[in-house]
């Protein structure tokens, strides 16, 4: 297989795998495993050229920028890959029995207190009884499409999700590929789309409301962005990223450009101050879905704004916009901190948690920028992505799990779980473990990296808040834990849960562990095209 | 002068931007919204178009137009995906708006406890 | 009323930077013109616009294309199977407009399609007088067995998304590139990927305007 193949693989297979699965929905758990295969495959060809023969670009219709565009595979772009086919497989094994088990445990005719509420509902809305009485055939009334649709929910989110899902890893990988501030924004749109449909795939009144709230955000978001572009097309007649390094001169439009770019970046990324619509959103989705928002789709905006920052516009990157970044990040850090423990429901503090998590990220920023431990930072930086996404993809499944089999996520009546669910609440300890930063978890070594960049450059202000995040992370993390393993007279009766959807959980948790003994491999992989330069600090002891 | 016409263009362009960006802070009507955002991104494409007619020579640069093309149609997917989701959201609560920003924070809270919303149904 | 004062200096605030950018941006810029046109006899089709659309940038019309499909997915995941606009009310005079505006209206969007190629239309163009088309059959009540038919519908829905990825894979094994079309072809496959795009914009863009989906047995 070429680098050519893998790359139209790595953007055709799930495409056409998400139109199959719309129009044959039968087949949605096989076209996903199938597709799981052919997309790692790739990934793991497509990192080994990387490896061998360095960045490898395609250029798009063979034209090459600036009127075509191109398709780059470096160190960054393959890691991304790398992590989102890991999350994707683990995803895809877990929402086989998760939509499976609703299915089968609740066959569920109609729900007799809903069907009522909504009866209620639908004779005190008096416009609708007016419009019904007018045209009385008009499926406008809300019984009817109740008795209708609501025969089996679970089964119809089951049939969606599929398909959203594929969407939603096609965007993905096109985003990690894509060299093109334009393409860019497509992708950006593809992805945000899909993310909010499978928000209100959990249907419940939270769940619609959270996704329209993101849904506004993440179009505004769009449009900043867009405008942005427009903008540096006008400037620089170019929309490829690598071209722009090359033609941009600092001015009122680029940086007028930039600033849009990057306001409607971190909205999509949810850094503070522009986080409040993650929480709502991340904490009501089903629980695959928080898993894959949490661990990618944020993601996704953070590396465009890795991209434009550090490749495409280094000329515009001055120590105060890199301090802000890191300013920003710095208070994402402590608010998400300090709003997850003060939480009483486990999803909202696992997605606050992420807030937090995000605020590392930004981190890189006023660390990377310069060349004293500027690849320590990025590698630093990159590895604790990593370690997020695999920690906080255990946390949302087994947060899953313990809805599942309780019945509700309220965290102080979680007393005992440990003997409904051992292996959920061990993998939630080894991922706390890594979200903590305890050595030798994959969160320790890009913590450590940052905090060794941090003292080489003498930027001690950053230092001080890993820590603080670190004991703030240490306290909650141990809450869930604390109630988790109170021990009760009488253990309640858990609802049965399939053992895939408790190993899977593990599975993440285990890697988000180990990945940390392959830093030093993953620091080479990052090496491929980097673009800032340094020697890696490791401050005396390897993590 | 030729590019002092394409300066208005541009100019009404950025306009139609910040007005839209107005409106979709301070109304609150989910359909004014969605309104709203089209109103911005109506705004967008026109800088695009803007800037593609400024090129010298007679013929205008498609480039932007094409991304223009693009952008429209992401634009009516949107505005369809937004109007299906403001009607679901209307049908679940009743309302037509979501409530101030600020209580964004503390939403899933406000809604009933999992267990007595469906009962033994854990829908996560 | 704090609210609206804050908002709206804040937009004004926007709206002085951006009218700061747009005016110093270059008064002639160089753009892509001289480029797009100096390489439109390799790109099968001379509309430089269509150019752009289908070969230059074809990879943003493949994920564009995804993205139609994408959000009638997601309109249809949203519903529970109602068709709120498939209304019951007999409209004389709608049909008997639709007796000479519908052949007219598939004319034309064949016309847009096949123009493309040379002149302002193509897919896009087309598909949206297809998508309007519908709408008005669908008003007039002529259509209700078509849009109950889901299986029907899905297939056509995703058609433009297959074919284009079907093509992709084809070229790609003819040339060893993604959206490289052979030399002297590129017309040809950009009217296989326009004609099957054009039935699902179409299709698209007339169900989305229903804004349900078919009162399927999922």
């Amino acid at each position: 297989m070429t680098a050519a193949w893998a790359i139209a693989l790595l953007i055709l297979s799930p495409l056409a795998a998400a139109a199959l699965v719309f129009a044959f929905p039968r087949c949605g758990r096989w076209l996903a495993l199938g597709t799981v295969a052919v997309v790692g495959g790739a990934s793991v060809q497509l990192t080994w050229k990387v490896l061998t023969d360095g960045v490898q670009i395609h250029r798009v219709g063979g034209w090459g920028p600036p009127l075509g565009i191109d398709l780059r595979a470096d160190g960054l772009s393959v890691l991304m890959l790398l992590i989102t086919a890991l999350i994707g497989l683990a995803v895809s094994l877990y929402a086989q029995r998760y939509f499976a088990a609703h299915e089968s445990e609740r066959p569920l005719p109609v729900n007799p207190d809903v069907a009522a509420s909504r009866l209620s509902a639908a004779i005190l809305d008096k416009d609708s009884v007016r419009r019904s009485a007018e045209t009385p055939l008009r499926f406008k009334s809300p019984t009817r499409e109740l008795v209708r649709g609501d025969r089996n929910p679970a089964l119809h989110r089951e049939r969606y999700f599929w398909p959203l899902f594929l969407f939603l890893w096609t965007a993905l990988n096109a985003l990690f590929l894509s060299a093109d501030i334009f393409n860019l924004y497509v992708t950006l749109e593809l992805l945000g789309f899909a993310a909010v449909t499978l928000v209100a795939l959990a249907g419940k009144r939270a769940a619609l409301t959270a996704a329209l709230r993101y849904l506004f955000v993440s179009l505004t978001a769009s449009l900043f962005y867009l405008l942005g572009v427009g903008l540096v097309y006008g400037q620089c007649a170019t929309v490829d990223l690598a071209s722009l390094a090359a033609k941009a001169q600092p001015g009122p439009a680029l940086w007028v450009a930039l600033a849009l770019m990057t306001g409607g970046l971190i909205a999509k990324a949810a850094l503070f101050p522009l986080h409040f619509w993650l929480p709502p959103a991340h904490a009501n989705a089903p629980a695959p879905v928080s898993a894959l928002l949490s661990a990618l789709v944020v993601k996704g905006s953070f590396y465009i704004l890795l991209r434009l920052w550090i490749e495409a516009f280094p000329a515009l990157m001055t120590p105060p916009v890199a301090q802000l970044f890191g300013l920003l990040g710095a208070a994402a850090i402590l608010w998400g901190s300090v709003n997850a423990l003060v939480q009483s429901r486990l999803k909202l503090l696992i997605a606050y948690s992420t807030v937090a998590q995000l605020g590392y990220l930004f981190l890189l920023f006023p660390l990377a920028a310069t060349p004293e431990g500027g690849f320590t930072a990025w590698s630093g930086g990159l590895i604790f992505l990593g370690a997020h996404a695999c920690a906080k993809t255990a946390m949302f499944l087994t947060a899953g799990n313990i809805l599942h089999a309780a019945g509700h996520d309220r965290i102080q009546d979680l007393d005992g779980m440990t003997h409904v669910l051992p292996v959920s609440v061990f993998a939630f300890g080894l991922a706390g473990m890594s979200l903590i930063g305890l050595p030798p978890s994959s969160g320790f070594a890009g913590k450590w990296l940052l905090l060794n960049a941090a003292l080489a450059q003498g930027q001690w202000w950053w230092v001080a808040v890993m820590l603080l995040g670190s004991l703030l992370a240490a306290a909650y993390v141990a809450r869930v834990l604390a109630h988790a393993f109170t021990r009760v007279e009488e253990p309640r009766k858990p609802h049965p849960i399939a053992p895939v959807m408790e190993w899977t959980a593990l599975a993440l948790a285990l890697l988000a562990v180990g990945l940390g003994f392959a830093s030093h491999g993953l620091a080479e992989l990052l090496r491929v095209g980097a673009p800032v330069a340094g020697a890696m600090l490791l401050g005396g002891a390897a993590p | 002068m030729p590019d002092a016409d394409h300066r208005i263009y541009l100019l009404a362009g950025v306009a139609l931007f910040a007005i839209g960006f107005y409106s979709l802070l301070v109304q609150t009507h989910l359909l004014r919204r969605v309104m709203a955002l089209n109103v911005m991104g109506s705004g967008v494409f026109l800088v695009y178009i803007a800037l593609g007619a400024q090129t010298p020579g007679p013929i205008p640069d498609p480039v932007p137009q094409a991304m223009v093309l693009t952008g429209i149609v992401v634009s009516v997917c949107a505005t369809g995906l937004a109007l299906a989701l403001a009607d679901r959201v209307q049908a679940a609560t009743g309302r037509v708006e979501l409530g101030d920003h600020e209580d964004a924070a503390d939403l899933p809270d406000a809604s009933p406890a999992p267990s007595e919303h469906h009962k033994g149904t854990p829908s996560a | 009323m704090m609210r609206r004062i804050s908002v709206g200096i804040l937009s004004l605030a926007l709206l002085a930077a951006l009218s700061w950018a747009v005016l110093s941006l270059p008064a002639q810029p160089k753009g892509l013109t001289e480029a797009s046109l100096a390489r439109l006899p390799e790109s099968g089709v001379s509309n430089p616009v269509t150019a752009v659309l289908l070969n230059y940038r074809g990879y943003d019309t493949l994920l564009e294309v995804g993205v139609l499909l994408l959000a009638i997915v997601g309109v249809w995941s949203l519903r529970r199977g109602e068709w709120p606009a498939a209304d019951r009310r007999d409209r004389p005079l709608l049909l008997s407009l639709l007796r000479v505006v519908l052949p007219v209206l598939v004319l034309a969007a064949g016309y847009l399609l096949w123009i493309g190629a040379f002149a302002p239309g193509g897919a896009f163009q087309g598909g949206a007088l297809l998508g309007g088309a519908l709408v008005l059959v669908m008003l007039g009540g002529l259509a209700r067995r078509l849009v109950n038919r889901a299986g029907l519908l899905r297939a056509g829905l995703g058609l433009g998304v297959l074919v284009f990825a079907t093509v992709c894979a084809i070229t790609l094994r003819l040339t060893g590139g993604l959206l490289q079309y052979p030399p002297g072809t590129g017309g040809t496959w950009i009217m296989v990927i326009e004609s099957a795009a054009l039935i699902s914009i179409g299709l698209t863009l007339g169900l989305l305007y229903l804004g349900g989906r078919p009162e399927e047995d999922t």
